[in-house]
């Protein structure tokens, strides 16, 4: 048994509202610079609906994730090793920027410079890559809510994978919400695709990250990835991909997804798993028994074998402790609620959802009965089989049997918490029926229910006798290094010469240069047109506003950017 | 370590009086070699001390695929068979393939075919890729002017060098550069240059070398720099890789007195 510790994350799809808050925050924080425009480490798909980028789940096309060869043998399904390096210098597999969006911006300035016309003055969009004017066709969550639209079950690849007669029904029965972000997947085909080993996951806490300094652009991780969750950055020709928002959950904080949903439904959490299990696991002869795999995979924190095996393997006691309140591990392990997405890719993801019962309860209300009569629910979930069906070619590779395990669990949680709410006597025969005891079925609610701060993320900071060693901790000035940098900026050649600084240290840098500087981030060649996702309300790019009037010019707010810099340096 | 530059020096000086060698040849075909070496050398290690981020392809694929898919591989697969020609006909002594039973004709006759067609896929490809990069918007604008230099430099190469092969072929039934431009590559890496060697070549194989030597004096500094990284290590490290956070911890020099005790 070799024990390693993993940070993983389990939404609850019933509670998303599908707001983009997520989307929007993640993108303000990671991907709000010029060469990541079409970039959302974060989305919010409606499904049925396409995805993004479009139509990401046809891996006959995409070629990303693992297969089992003739032999039984886990093998990249986009190729080995030689063919990789033989077409290394045109991907056949690659998306185009198509296949994500082009990203684009207004012509702002074409609002306020106008002459006086008989028409309104329209702003025009243009692409913020090429800077022609474009028609814009799609973008990164175009389908949004059109979950039942004409047309989609062609376009939709899950839709397709069900059958005939759930495709002809599915306008009617139902539409939810799928936020994704990275799998950080115990078995990550992007980093076994990287050519030049750049993409590497953290022994520490699993987290699967890009080497800015080791990647050489040779794009083959953006196939290798299933999930279509690692980017190519068009302006400085490397990957990028979801950090799990690695500084923050160094120190102990949700990801900037999880801290800013409104619906609160994500969870964040310690699993301790058997990295010698791994690779059978990811080479499970049928797809559908890949959830029971991984699921095998993971270890129990509350047993003391597994305690002692972390202890020798270097895993500090308050990450064990961690690991046995981890919200996450409840969910997938102890109550069973949480399936992973596409398991049938065989990276063994671990970013897991909570299927909705809400398309069921809804179903069943327009009928007029009692949606939250168990009885009603458990003959609705059998005998919705549509939502069923197109949720397991989700989260089980097509086996319906935990899908409908996991709704009757939510279903019967449901009516045994309405009599209880209601002052009744609660029914314990209803928990009973899915195997649980009412005790657990109450701490189910509560964790799905009422869980505050604290319950939904559980987050053992970076090991504190390492503090001084980390990069994020504040504990002493990042700047004071032998020969460092000091508070005289960059290395000597530019933005990034002399080598590696602390993330801490680049982010100072960058957020003191935007907040003084008098332009605003992105191309300055598309002049008189603004990228309103990258402007971070300093400065005042031009177009944006039109020209002062009364003299005062770019001088008074030059004047006020620069007292802000001054109290940024007085604070720091 | 002086003393043996004086002596080479001396030794050339004395080459340009006694030799067929001008001075200009001696700072052509023995100095400027050693400089192009030596801005190519420091020139990487500074790049890649100093700028391991910009150490990348700047692909363009998610920008265009269709014209990228015939042009990138025929351009590099291309230069690489003839790269591999450089190296057999440059490297080789002329006695070695002789002793291996090759006689001059049969050797000529392959090296000028293979160079031939390999120099046209590099052309093509290349003509392709510089098509695309003018014609498609968004690769166009995502030129730099680095990118357009070095474009030009390459172009030059590639054309001098085939211009070079096909002219010789076709006015003088072929030129036997084994016997002049392979000795004086080799004699630079020997350290003993012999600028004499290169003094009655045809003209277009001296432009070829005088470019080629540009392009390695620019090639640290531009995106050419991928090929020295190029990943044949993919082929035997293990799939997965996995690093610790705390190799990440050279990052920061611990303060004076504060290093820790292995």
């Amino acid at each position: 048994m070799r024990v390693m510790a993993q940070m993983a994350m389990v939404m609850n799809l019933d509670k998303c509202i599908g707001c983009h808050t997520c989307s929007v925050t993640c993108k303000q924080t990671w991907t709000n610079r010029s060469g990541t425009e079409y970039v959302w480490f974060n989305n919010v798909e409606t499904r049925p609906g396409e995805g993004y980028p479009r139509r990401y789940e046809d891996q006959e096309r995409w070629r990303g994730g693992w297969r089992l060869d003739r032999r039984g043998r886990l093998t990249l399904r986009s190729g080995g090793r030689l063919r990789k390096l033989l077409t290394i210098f045109a991907n056949p597999r690659l998306p185009s920027l198509a296949d994500y969006y082009e990203p684009w911006t207004y012509d702002y300035a074409a609002l306020t410079d106008a002459p006086l016309q008989e028409h309104a003055p329209v702003a025009r969009p243009r692409s913020l890559v090429s800077g022609e004017p474009m028609k814009i066709s799609w973008s990164a969550n175009w389908d949004d809510d059109l979950g039942g639209s004409p047309g989609l079950e062609e376009r939709d690849v899950v839709l397709r994978q069900v059958s005939e007669k759930v495709r002809l029904e599915f306008e009617k029965t139902f539409m939810f919400y799928l936020p994704r972000i990275c799998e950080h997947c115990l078995n990550p085909s992007c980093a076994a695709s990287c050519p030049s080993g750049a993409i590497y996951k953290r022994t520490e806490d699993g987290i699967v990250l890009v080497d800015q300094d080791r990647c050489r652009g040779w794009r083959m991780c953006i196939t290798g990835c299933p999930y279509k969750k690692v980017y190519f950055n068009h302006r400085t020709g490397k990957a990028e991909k979801c950090t799990f928002c690695f500084p923050r959950v160094e120190v102990g904080l949700p990801t900037v997804c999880a801290e800013t949903c409104v619906g609160r439904l994500r969870y964040i959490g310690l699993m301790l798993y058997d990295a010698d299990k791994v690779l059978r696991a990811a080479s499970a002869p049928k797809e559908t028994d890949l959830y029971e795999a991984q699921l095998e995979v993971f270890l129990d924190p509350h047993d003391p074998a597994v305690v002692a095996a972390a202890e020798r393997a270097g895993i500090p006691p308050d990450w064990i402790e961690a690991a046995r309140r981890s919200p996450v591990h409840a969910l997938i392990s102890t109550y069973r609620l949480a399936l992973p997405l596409h398991p049938e890719y065989r990276t063994l993801p671990m970013v897991w959802y909570i299927p909705p019962l809400s398309p069921v309860v809804d179903a069943v209300r327009d009928t007029g009965e009692d949606a939250e009569d168990s009885g009603n629910l458990f003959a609705a979930i059998e005998a919705l089989r549509i939502p069923v069906d197109y949720l397991a070619r989700l989260f089980t590779a097509g086996d319906p049997a935990p899908v409908d395990a996991v709704l009757r669990r939510l279903a019967a949680m449901r009516s045994y918490m309405r009599d209880i709410n209601l002052g009744r006597e609660p029914d314990e025969r209803i928990p009973a029926e899915v195997g649980m005891t009412g005790e657990q079925m109450r701490e189910m609610f509560r964790l799905l229910a009422l869980a505050k701060y604290d319950e939904r993320y559980v987050i053992p900071p970076a090991h504190a006798e390492q503090a001084h060693r980390l990069d994020e901790l504040a504990t002493e000035c990042s700047l004071d290094r032998d020969g460092g940098p000091g508070m005289g900026g960059w290395g000597p050649f530019g933005e990034t010469s002399g080598g590696a600084a602390p993330v801490a240290v680049e982010n100072f840098h960058m957020l003191r240069q935007r907040q003084t500087a008098d332009r605003p981030a992105g191309p300055s060649e598309t002049r008189g047109r603004v990228n309103l996702l990258n402007w971070d309300g300093r400065g005042r790019p031009p177009g944006l506003f039109p020209p002062r009037r009364d003299g005062a010019g770019p001088g008074g707010t030059a004047s006020r950017a620069g007292s802000g810099a001054a109290e940024t340096e007085h604070r720091s | 370590m002086i003393s043996v530059v004086i002596g080479q020096v001396r030794r050339l000086a004395d080459a340009a009086e006694g030799g067929r060698a001008g001075v200009e040849d001696v700072l052509l075909w023995a100095v400027l070699p050693y400089v192009a070496i030596a801005v190519f050398v420091l020139g990487h290690y500074w790049r890649y001390r100093y700028d391991k981020f910009g150490w990348t392809t700047r692909s363009s694929q998610l920008h265009e695929n269709r014209l990228l898919r015939i042009g990138s591989p025929l351009f590099h697969f291309g230069v690489l068979i003839v790269l591999l020609g450089h190296v057999g006909g440059l490297l080789v002594p002329n006695a070695w393939t002789e002793a291996a039973g090759i006689s001059e004709h049969a050797y000529h006759v392959a090296a000028v075919t293979l160079g031939t067609a390999a120099g046209l896929c590099t052309l093509t490809g290349l003509a392709i890729l510089i098509y695309r990069r003018r014609t498609v918007g968004p690769v166009f604008s995502a030129t730099t002017r680095n990118d357009k230099l070095m474009y030009a430099v390459l172009t030059l190469v590639v054309v001098l060098g085939l211009a070079a092969t096909v002219a010789a072929n076709l006015a003088g039934g072929g030129y036997d550069y084994r016997e002049t431009v392979s000795p004086w590559f080799r004699s630079v890496f020997l350290l003993r240059p012999d600028p004499d060697l290169m003094a009655d070549v045809p003209i277009l194989f001296r432009l070829h070398a005088l470019s080629a030597m540009l392009l390695l004096g620019i090639w640290p500094f531009t995106r050419l720099v991928h090929m020295l990284t190029a990943p044949i290590g993919y082929l035997t490290r293990p799939y997965i890789v996995y690093r610790s956070r705390d190799a990440r911890l050279g990052a920061r020099a611990p303060r004076r007195g504060w290093e820790r005790i292995p």
